[in-house]
């Protein structure tokens, strides 16, 4: 891939405030992030609830202030824009959110819904009906759709309407949370092949923030695992699934289920709850559940170390095929 | 003995635009000690289901024929709303996506355990000591301390884990869990099920376990139902069911899984089209505008082909094997 | 509106006809309907119901009982009753719908505002809400009167007075709760403005309860109206008023019940048909408004 990058996201931090009178406080969600985004290309960032992955899109997006670092878009610092100035960004940028039908205004056609971003920045000169049957047609949906409201639709319907809104103005990169979340299992194939599909005819960059790692493994071409509002590992996606440096990464890919019975699980089970992010842990924050834990971890916090691409947070990355201490002695009683 | 016994079930709903058939001759067996999994996408009926053995159906709803048979004596459609009340809780317990709609967030977790064993006879004592046992064993840490706090003060993964306890806590004959991990992340649904196929055992109960997850039900269950657009379209063992389906839904269901695509592919399987109209069912087979093994009998509907050892397909061709074309 | 880009042409009339269908299905709401439509009828074609001027003073035809003449009878002073009825449910009527329109928009614009716009302007304007609505509406009207002399007007003042709070916190509470809902966030993504997001995202999903609870107030305005005009605040006569008539009938109780009869019962009637007709919409459009 030719390193074109489109998106720069560097040190970025996002705190929010809490507690109430008198003891005001702040917690990171997103403590310090890097990466880039290269045209053309489908970056993953994937973690569990509360490993800031949403707060962090949604930074990118403008929709969230970020407290410390930068963001620069298309060669432009976008983090210092106000509401105004980031208006035109907004036509190269768009942002899909979770809900397939919940994102939808309950209220407005589908036709009104996809020619929307037309509106609001008062596109004008185009038959906004034709544009709308346009779009529809490029997600895969019947025309007829356009007099139709969202509740009349099914979770993939409205996730491809969410679609056909996103590219409406020919974004340069699109910001996709959860894109088959709540979607059925026959269903999630279809938006993601039409992702794929879309990506490649409109030569779009894609930055697709989920949970579901097996959705990650096959559209994304770099992957960073985020826990605790940081990234624990980032990497071409199939070198980090193929080998996990880093323990989380390896819980995570193992902890998913496969469908099929026989299947041995060595399973890698993680104890302990994840932790609060009003009391981090020291050190290495993923210490306390993490099987692989050594008196170092627990008081000194690792480097990100880059290596041919391929960054990891781990004072003791994993060989490939690593199998925890206990799971170890499990498996030999 | 089966505990729960559901045969040729049909349940309708008044509408609008005319009466919805939910559920059409649906039958299956929930076997004592074993857990079934219920599997199918949205709008093939599983909620209906849940809600027609629980007595639950919303007013325009109605059981028009069939039978539930719970414990081989109860016949679920036909008991009072007030014997219904007496199964429900302590020999029919639930769970739910939301752990939030079992636990009250004013009562503490405690009081909250205490009042579930409001018909039990041992002393208050006796009872706080048999919450903290179920607590430990959903391995809730410091379990008599969590008896004091409110549910909000744990993580979802540790609520989802009170509300199985309270479930168990009575013993209860049969465990109707209706997409318990599909809230949870990754790492804490595994450890859900493990624990919940633990507590299975330890108490020796029947589940019905619900959930569109594939690896989930691969994992965790005993036997799968297949559902599609209110119909029962397979049933077997789990073996049977992922090695070897022989419905076409079915199969293409396990082909559509990402997790199955060991490969990294960049066109993942499909099943075209929509569920039909269940105000209008077609004449024949339910899945035939969907399906690629379509032939001119698929025009009537489909017997039960029984394939053998419990193992059954509502389809004209399920003794023929069905080549899928993926690797397991 | 330039919203617009499906076609909504065919099936437009069914539209209308679905909601009126279910509300006849309901029998109170048809009797609200039939009432409601009765009142606005006779409000409407009073001039072609009657021929009698209702502020022409006969004071030969005094204190008359119902006759073919006179539909309803006279007052003390010879007028028509039955035309000073009709006259009176076109003021009724015009200060309800009025100032019910007018407070519906002071209530959406002040709820809009107050829900979408920063902490601070939320905290003042709930303030100045719950203040306006502490204030008992006898005092309010007393006060208002006093500075604006007994019209019309004062009446439609009060009304808009009492009635705005809690158009407003209803708009503002849902305003809060879609402000988060992700297709508000959406919007804000693709760049719109806040006038736009409070037009487009907002508005149309907010405003539909408030129009049943509105017309579920209409009955309070009627009660407002009358009561203001039977203590001498409103309406000044000789203009025809309920509430004057049935002050009227309330000093001249001795001679004759039959003006108290006529000033009482279209209030009672129009009080029930919009109650009826208000509850019903509730219940068929919006059930979980129930026990507001």
């Amino acid at each position: 891939m030719n390193r074109d990058p489109i998106l720069k996201v560097k040190d970025v931090q996002v705190s929010f405030p809490v507690g109430g009178l008198g003891r005001r406080n702040a917690i990171l969600g997103v403590a310090g992030v890097s990466f880039e985004v290269n045209r053309g290309e489908t970056f993953a960032l994937v973690g569990e609830s509360g490993s800031g992955k949403t707060t962090l899109a949604r930074a990118v997006n403008g929709l969230q202030e970020i407290s410390a670092g930068t963001i620069t878009f298309e060669d432009q610092r976008i983090d210092e824009l106000d509401r105004k100035a980031m208006k035109p960004v907004r036509k190269r940028m768009s942002m899909m959110f979770q809900d397939p039908v919940g994102s939808l205004s309950p209220r407005m056609t589908v036709g009104d819904l996809v020619t929307e971003p037309f509106r609001i920045h008062g596109i004008e000169g185009r038959n906004l009906r034709e544009e709308a049957a346009r779009l529809l047609t490029l997600v895969g949906l019947p025309t007829s759709f356009a007099s139709r409201f969202p509740h009349q639709l099914s979770g993939g319907q409205a996730r491809r309407v969410g679609v056909a809104r996103a590219i409406a103005l020919d974004p340069a990169l699109i910001i996709a949370d959860e894109p088959t979340a709540g979607l059925d299992v026959s269903v999630q194939g279809e938006v993601l092949n039409l992702l794929n599909d879309l990506r490649e005819r409109l030569g779009l960059a894609m930055v697709i923030i989920t949970h579901n790692l097996h959705v990650v493994h096959h559209v994304a071409d770099r992957t960073a695992v985020m826990y605790l509002g940081r990234f624990v590992e980032a990497g071409d996606t199939e070198e980090v699934f193929g080998a996990p440096q880093h323990p989380y990464t390896a819980a995570l890919l193992s902890a998913n289920p496969e469908p099929d019975p026989d299947k041995t699980h060595d399973r890698i089970t993680l104890p302990a709850e994840v932790p609060s992010l009003l009391a981090r842990p020291t050190g290495c924050e993923f210490h306390t559940r993490c099987p692989w834990v050594q008196s170092r971890c627990r008081v000194d916090a690792p480097e990100r170390q880059v290596t041919n691409g391929r960054a990891v947070a781990c004072h003791f990355p994993l060989e490939p095929g690593a199998r925890p201490p206990e799971t170890a002695e499990r498996a030999a009683s | 003995m089966t505990t729960l016994r559901i045969d040729n079930l049909n349940v309708s709903f008044s509408t609008e635009a005319g009466p919805l058939h939910a559920l059409k001759n649906v039958s299956f067996d929930v076997p004592e000690n074993r857990i079934v999994g219920i599997v199918g996408e949205s709008g093939c009926g599983k909620s209906t289901l849940i809600n027609a053995i629980l007595g639950l159906l919303a007013d325009n709803g109605s059981i028009d024929s069939g039978s539930i048979l719970f414990e081989g004596q109860d016949e679920l459609t036909k008991l009072p709303p007030s014997r219904m009340r007496d199964l429900r809780g302590p020999r029919i317990a639930t769970v739910f996506q939301d752990p939030m709609g079992a636990l009250n967030p004013v009562i503490s977790v405690g009081k909250q355990m205490l009042n579930i064993q409001y018909r039990s006879t041992l002393s208050k004592e006796e009872k706080l000591n048999r919450a903290v046992e179920m607590l430990e064993l959903v391995r809730i840490p410091d379990a008599r301390a969590a008896l004091s706090r409110y549910p909000h003060q744990f993580s979802g993964g540790m609520k989802q884990r009170i509300a199985i306890a309270m479930a168990l806590m009575m013993e209860p004959a049969l465990l109707i869990a209706d997409e318990p991990t599909t809230a949870l992340d990754a790492t804490l649904e595994v450890t859900t099920i493990e624990l919940l196929k633990d507590l299975q055992q330890k108490i020796g109960c029947s589940v019905m376990f619900i959930s569109h997850h594939l690896g989930v039900i691969a994992e965790l269950c005993d036997d799968v139902v297949v559902m599609y657009a209110g119909e029962v379209v397979e049933r077997g063992t789990v073996r049977q069911i992922f090695q070897d389906p022989r419905h076409p839904y079915t199969a293409r269901l396990l082909e559509c899984d990402p997790a199955r695509q060991s490969e990294r592919t960049r066109h993942l399987p499909t099943i075209p089209g929509e569920i039909p109209d269940l105000r209008a069912r077609p004449a024949g087979c339910i899945f035939a505008n969907r399906c690629d093994r379509i032939s001119d009998v698929c025009s009537k509907p489909p017997p039960e082909e029984a394939i053998g050892d419990g193992h059954v397909a509502r389809c004209f061709v399920a003794n023929t094997p069905i080549e899928t074309g993926v690797s397991a | 509106m330039s919203e617009a880009v499906s076609n909504p042409a065919p099936g437009r009339m069914a539209e209308l006809w679905r909601p009126i269908r279910k509300i006849l299905r309901e029998p109170l709401g048809a009797l609200g309907l039939f009432l409601v439509l009765f009142v606005i009828f006779g409000a409407v074609f009073a001039d072609l119901l009657t021929g009698w001027d209702p502020t022409k003073i006969n004071p030969r035809d005094r204190f008359q009982g119902p006759s073919g003449e006179h539909l309803m009878g006279t007052d003390q002073l010879g007028r028509d009753l039955f035309s000073r009825v009709l006259y009176g449910g076109r003021i009724a009527l015009f200060v309800a719908l009025v100032s019910t329109a007018v407070s519906l928009v002071i209530g959406i614009i002040l709820g809009l505002i107050a829900g979408y716009g920063p902490r601070w302007l939320d905290n003042l304007m709930i303030l100045l809400f719950d203040a306006m609505k502490s204030f008992p509406t006898v005092m309010l009207a007393l006060a208002l009167v006093t500075l604006m002399g007994p019209s019309l007007t004062a009446v439609m003042v009060v009304v808009v007075l009492v009635t705005v709070p809690g158009y407003a916190r209803i708009i503002r509470t849902q305003t809060i709760a879609l402000k988060t809902s992700e297709y508000v966030t959406a919007a804000q993504s693709m760049g719109a403005s806040s006038a736009r997001i409070l037009r487009v995202h907002i508005l149309p999903n907010v405003i539909g309860p408030l129009v049943i609870l509105a017309s579920m107030d209409i009955p309070v305005v009627i009660g407002i109206e009358a009561g203001m005009s039977f203590l001498g605040l409103g309406v000044r006569p000789p203009t025809p008023s309920w509430g004057s008539i049935l002050n009227d009938g309330f000093t001249n109780i001795r001679d004759t019940a039959w003006i108290a009869i006529a000033g009482g019962v279209p209030i009672i009637v129009t009080t029930l048909g919009f109650t009826f007709l208000g509850e019903t919409l509730r219940d068929v459009f919006d059930p979980r408004l129930k026990g507001r």
